[in-house]
């Protein structure tokens, strides 16, 4: 009746996962920002707020700890990473329980709600750190990207950090409410360590191999590789951040399966 | 056909876990009614839930060859920031049927005029009940389930809900599950007792009504 291409059973379940996930998003966009003024456009019009605000800032007080790095290009790099491995995981913690009466739509599973959120957080910071970087480039406050590739590998490996923790911090969120207490402040004490706001080469050697251990860490620093890696030395092992990347996807995969099982709906 | 083999719900509770339904083998074939009579509380929508899907059973298997409804009339399907229309666009995406066809049917049975286009969270529970049963009609299943139907709304609501349900749609498998004898008996050719977490079947309705009486009695 519904699912109306019955040539393959994986190519019809892959069709409907993209119509729920593509419901789900359109749901979330009109619940999160309706019909007024701007609409959806404040998905990353948001995101553009407090990045510009972030390197007006910076720029003003210099932030740059006295390095020739160009401090738009470093205020933009570096928040724009902390959209990804702090909003992703915000907006999945009690993902489920607004979201739960739709759970009796056989085709909408637990999972599905978290891919939508991570979606739409992807493509909110995704937008701004793009749409950012033309204006800055074409007004001229930022050199364009040295190497293309690594800025995009190194979006890439921070968009699956976020998103892996994203699906970690929220699936446990629904198991303990612990976890959502101590997030807020965990993400706040992370963000003077994520990389955001220094690069790893000013620090002391004894504590880079110490701050090289957050995984976001070598995210941001491979990003601003691509940006401007000709004046900075960059420090990295996207091995090691793949390794954390999987360990927590796989935790965070194993700890839906787990919920569930076990989500009641109203 | 619906087939629950062997299946058991258990609950976490404060006081340890708490087994809701034990053990239960049902069949429901194409084109069947059957009514499910249980005391409150004795896990008729947990059943429901169980068998649309929205929850999975802690043991045993539910296999289903045909498409379940979600409980009928169910309110919590929508989300009261949004209005009816985007509610009714909602739904035609998860199941993948075009949106435009569908709109004369709900304008109509749901009698709510420019109100479609208001946030549902502004509509009177008659209002909610009225939209909440078009949308369970916008898709076509082939077996519907119907959790204590509709103590809302009008007589009149009542008649087009009858009429949408048991007369156009008198060729489908439904499950009804509530208290009310006679609304089983009215609608069902067979019914089973929630009693002690398992149901008993019965052939006809009034070999269930006479158990349902007697384990009525039994802890009366």
């Amino acid at each position: 009746m519904t699912d109306n291409d019955p040539s393959n059973p994986l190519k019809r379940a892959f069709l409907v996962e993209k119509r729920v996930i593509g419901a789900l998003l359109l749901r979330e966009v009109m619940t999160r920002y309706g019909r007024h003024n701007i609409g959806f456009l404040w998905l990353f019009v948001e995101p553009m707020i407090f990045t510009l605000g972030i390197v007006t800032l910076w720029s003003m007080f210099k932030a740059s700890h006295g390095t020739e790095i160009p401090i738009a290009a470093f205020a933009l790099t570096g928040y724009s990473s902390i959209l990804l491995w702090r909003n992703m995981p915000g907006r999945c913690i009690h993902a489920i329980e607004p979201n739960m009466s739709l759970l009796y739509h056989r085709n909408v599973k637990v999972m599905d709600i978290y891919i939508s959120r991570i979606l739409l957080e992807f493509l909110g910071a995704s937008m701004s750190f793009f749409v950012l970087s033309i204006i800055f480039i074409t007004v001229g406050l930022i050199q364009p990207p040295e190497d293309l590739a690594k800025v995009a590998l190194g979006w890439i490996m921070l968009v699956w950090f976020g998103a892996s923790l994203a699906l970690l911090v929220g699936t446990l969120s629904e198991s303990s409410d612990l976890v959502e207490k101590f997030w807020h402040p965990a993400s706040y004490l992370i963000f003077p360590l994520s990389g955001a706001a220094f690069i790893v080469d000013i620090m002391p050697p004894a504590a880079q191999r110490y701050l090289l251990l957050l995984p976001m860490v070598n995210g941001v620093e491979l990003l601003r590789d691509g940006y401007f890696g000709s004046i900075m030395r960059a420090h990295y092992d996207l091995n090691y951040m793949a390794m954390c990347c999987l360990v927590l996807t796989l935790l965070g995969v194993a700890q839906l399966r787990r919920i569930g099982r076990e989500v009641v709906p109203e | 056909m619906i087939c629950l083999e062997n299946v058991s719900k258990s609950y976490k509770t404060t006081h340890g876990m708490r087994e809701i339904l034990k053990n239960n083998n049902i069949t429901i074939n194409t084109h069947e009614r059957i009514g499910i009579l249980g005391r409150n509380g004795a896990g008729k929508s947990t059943l429901i839930r169980l068998i649309s899907g929205a929850e999975r059973p802690t043991t045993g298997r539910i296999t289903r060859d045909m498409t379940v409804s979600w409980p009928l009339a169910f309110g919590g399907a929508f989300q009261s920031s949004l209005t009816g229309l985007d509610n009714l666009r909602f739904i035609c995406r998860i199941y993948g049927v075009p949106i435009a066809p569908r709109i004369p049917f709900v304008e109509e049975f749901t009698e709510l005029g420019r109100y479609l286009r208001e946030p549902v969270r502004t509509y009177s529970s008659g209002m909610r009940a009225r939209l909440s049963f078009a949308l369970s009609m916008v898709i076509e299943f082939d077996c519907f389930l119907i959790d204590e139907i509709v103590a809302v709304g009008d007589a009149r609501f009542h008649e087009k809900c009858h009429t949408e349900l048991f007369e156009k749609r008198a060729d489908r498998a439904m499950i009804i599950v509530s208290h009310d004898s006679y609304y089983i008996q009215t609608h069902c050719q067979r019914a089973g007792v929630l009693h002690n977490g398992t149901v008993h079947m019965f052939d006809t309705v009034d070999s269930a009504f006479k158990f349902y009486d007697e384990t009525r009695n039994e802890q009366g």
